[in-house]
């Protein structure tokens, strides 16, 4: 547990005392006053997630990946668009596979993944995202061969409209996934959370679609970038203004910098697959940063709550607060 | 939410004995570790390492996988009522040995616990100690949100983990309002207090209740030892302790009341507890409905897209 605080021995050790605030970025105005407040030594108040990085926001990123683009290998399809479709549909099962997989590594074998279909729990949202895993990873992956087979077209169009069903709830039940927490910057933005998720997931999969080219496809693709862009902006925004000193770690340190990286990168993707119609490459390089865009966001939200929970001041003064307001 | 305060009887057991449960009090807690020991001792837990943290006696930070009764060390400069502190630099103990040791203690002009006018800091400052445990609470998000079932409640109404079937996902650690249950590093899986499951089968107290050299720790019944508490805070605020408070005890805070409950002497932040405690899956009603509509925004969204591109053409 890596606390910004670390207690020095001595008297500068004693608790009672407010706990010295960092210093702000240049140029930053404060959101709020600052707030004294008290705590044990500097230490968390709660146990911080263990979740390993590159696999917990990996498997974020990837479900979102993966849900929204079966919604366009489902557009896509409809429209007689088979190259998109296909696209889509391998893309939705590689990024799925590569989630479970994500999943295994921070579980630690296989084993322990099945071990969560034990029991049937509306309580837990790992328990019910395991289980919608479980049913969207197979259709798919039928959906996906099917397409880059050519066999069975009924089987794989029906796993296709199975896939873009199921698809939008693994884009945005990691959302409670998160939120369930006791980490603040996670539990207290619990409303607007699910939509930063699923806006991150349509950047995502737009990007996918504009990776994917062909002329008339990357049309529904870069709306697809506009409307995600467009609803994780606002939803963030949202978020931060309503969860006051808890959203410090959405705006500064390395998630503030993450978060702030993904938003810049996923407005420049969304305007490049507008401008580069006649440019393949223009269109690749946009889709490439607007799926980099949606990582980057996935990746300063998981950092963020690390932040927030690492820090006993982001506990202890908004329940203060909640104490002196209720009474 | 409910006030309900038998969580064992809610759990499905029809015939149950009652919610057993902790009181901590910590104006006695004199600060010996026996309690930690004695856990680890009955309960087999390995050691955490031999670090120091310069915390003061603090060598263990916090609760975690390895540390399931954790003692607090807390300085303060503040004046604890009817209790002195002993920090007089300029006491000539010699002096002090040869008035007091021969003569009956009232005669005597200094002792240890009277000693004498002059010397700094009168009463200035204080050691608050604190043995911290899973405070097994009413709603109890880690068993909430357990996705295995691993974690379960007992006829006693505590919350234990399954060593067998917990998978390590470690969704019940940052689900904890208090910061009790952790991950073990070399087995990943999660670990906490079981308020001694083997030893209360048995009627047995648990170790480290059973160990508390000055009853700090007490162990019985909850309702029992909700009015013990209570008489002791109002004894304690006759005799001008007014700072004395309970903490956990009340059934209709945000994690229903806790199975063990602490008296205190400061703020619950001072000693590392949050202040209001909500369970985290009070929300989640509302999470899941947000989950829906933003999943039904995503759908909407995309058929726009396509619908725009449709138009555009």
């Amino acid at each position: 547990m890596n606390s910004q605080q670390q207690a020095r021995p001595g008297r500068e050790a004693m608790t009672g005392v407010a706990t010295g605030r960092r210093r702000r970025g240049r140029g930053e105005q404060p959101v709020v006053p600052d707030t004294e407040f008290t705590s044990y030594y500097g230490k968390p108040v709660i146990n911080g997630p263990v979740w390993k990085s590159p696999d917990i926001p990996g498997y974020l990123f990837l479900g979102g990946l993966a849900g929204a683009s079966s919604l366009l290998a489902a557009g896509s399809q409809l429209r007689g668009d088979t190259r998109v479709a296909t696209a889509a549909k391998t893309g939705a099962l590689g990024a799925i596979t590569l989630s479970v997989g994500a999943l295994v590594h921070d579980l630690g074998r296989p084993g322990r993944f099945v071990n969560m279909l034990r029991v049937f729990k509306p309580t837990s949202p790992m328990n019910l995202g395991s289980w919608l895993l479980a049913g969207y990873g197979p259709l798919a992956g039928v959906s996906a061969a099917s397409a880059v087979t050519g066999r069975l077209p009924k089987l794989g169009a029906a796993a296709t409209a199975g896939a873009a069903l199921l698809g939008p709830a693994v884009a945005s039940y990691t959302a409670a996934l998160v939120s369930d927490t006791a980490v603040p910057a996670w539990h207290d933005g619990h409303r607007e959370m699910p939509y930063v998720f699923t806006g991150s997931a349509a950047v995502a999969a737009g990007g996918l679609g504009l990776l994917a080219d062909g002329e008339r496809a990357s049309t529904p693709a870069r709306n697809l970038a506009l409307f995600g862009t467009g609803l994780e902006l606002a939803a963030s925004r949202l978020m931060e203004r309503r969860l006051g000193m808890v959203a410090e770690p959405y705006r500064t340190g390395r998630s503030g910098k993450l978060l702030r990286a993904g938003e810049l990168l996923a407005v420049a993707g969304t305007a490049g697959g507008f401008l580069s119609r006649r440019s393949r490459l223009a269109r690749a390089l946009s889709g490439a940063g607007l799926i980099a865009a949606s990582a980057l966001t996935k990746w300063g939200v998981f950092d963020a709550g690390i932040a927030s929970a690492d820090d006993p001041k982001y506990t202890v003064v908004p329940q203060r607060q909640r104490l002196r307001e209720g009474s | 939410m409910t006030t309900a305060t038998d969580p064992a009887g809610e759990a499905g057991y029809a015939d149950h004995p009652p919610r057993m449960g902790f009181f901590t009090d910590t104006t006695v807690c004199i600060g010996c570790k026996a309690c930690e020991v004695a856990c680890k001792e009955w309960n087999a837990v390995p050691a955490d390492g031999m670090e120091l943290t310069g915390m003061s006696y603090d060598n263990t930070v916090g609760l975690g996988a390895n540390t399931w009764r954790h003692v607090a060390f807390i300085e303060q400069r503040k004046p604890l009522a009817a209790q002195d502190p002993g920090m007089y630099h300029d006491t000539d103990v010699l002096a002090m040995a040869q008035r007091g040791a021969g003569s009956a203690p009232p005669d005597a002009a200094m002792t240890p616990t009277t000693p004498g006018t002059g010397g700094g800091g009168d009463g200035d400052f204080r050691w608050l100690m604190a043995s911290d445990v899973c405070k097994h609470c009413t709603h109890a998000a880690c068993l909430d949100v357990c996705p295995t079932g691993s974690l379960f409640r007992t006829e006693f109404g505590t919350v234990v983990v399954q060593e067998d079937i917990c998978n390590g996902c470690g969704y019940c650690i940052p689900a904890c309002p208090y910061g009790v249950i952790d991950q073990r590093k070399d087995d990943g899986r999660a670990w906490k207090c079981t308020l001694c499951y083997d030893r209360l089968g048995n009627g047995l107290e648990p170790a480290c209740a059973k160990a508390c050299p000055t009853d700090s720790i007490q162990f019985g019944p909850l309702d029992e030892l909700r009015d013990r508490a209570a008489r002791r805070v109002e004894r304690l605020h006759e005799a001008g302790v007014t700072d004395a408070r309970l903490y956990g005890e009340n059934p209709s805070d945000g994690v229903g009341g806790d199975g063990a409950f602490f008296l205190l002497l400061d703020e619950p932040e001072v000693y590392g507890f949050p202040p209001d405690p909500v369970v985290t899956t009070k929300d989640l009603p509302s999470m899941w409905r947000h989950v829906a509509t933003a999943a039904a925004t995503l759908v909407a969204g995309a058929a726009a897209a396509f619908l725009g591109a449709a138009k555009g053409r």
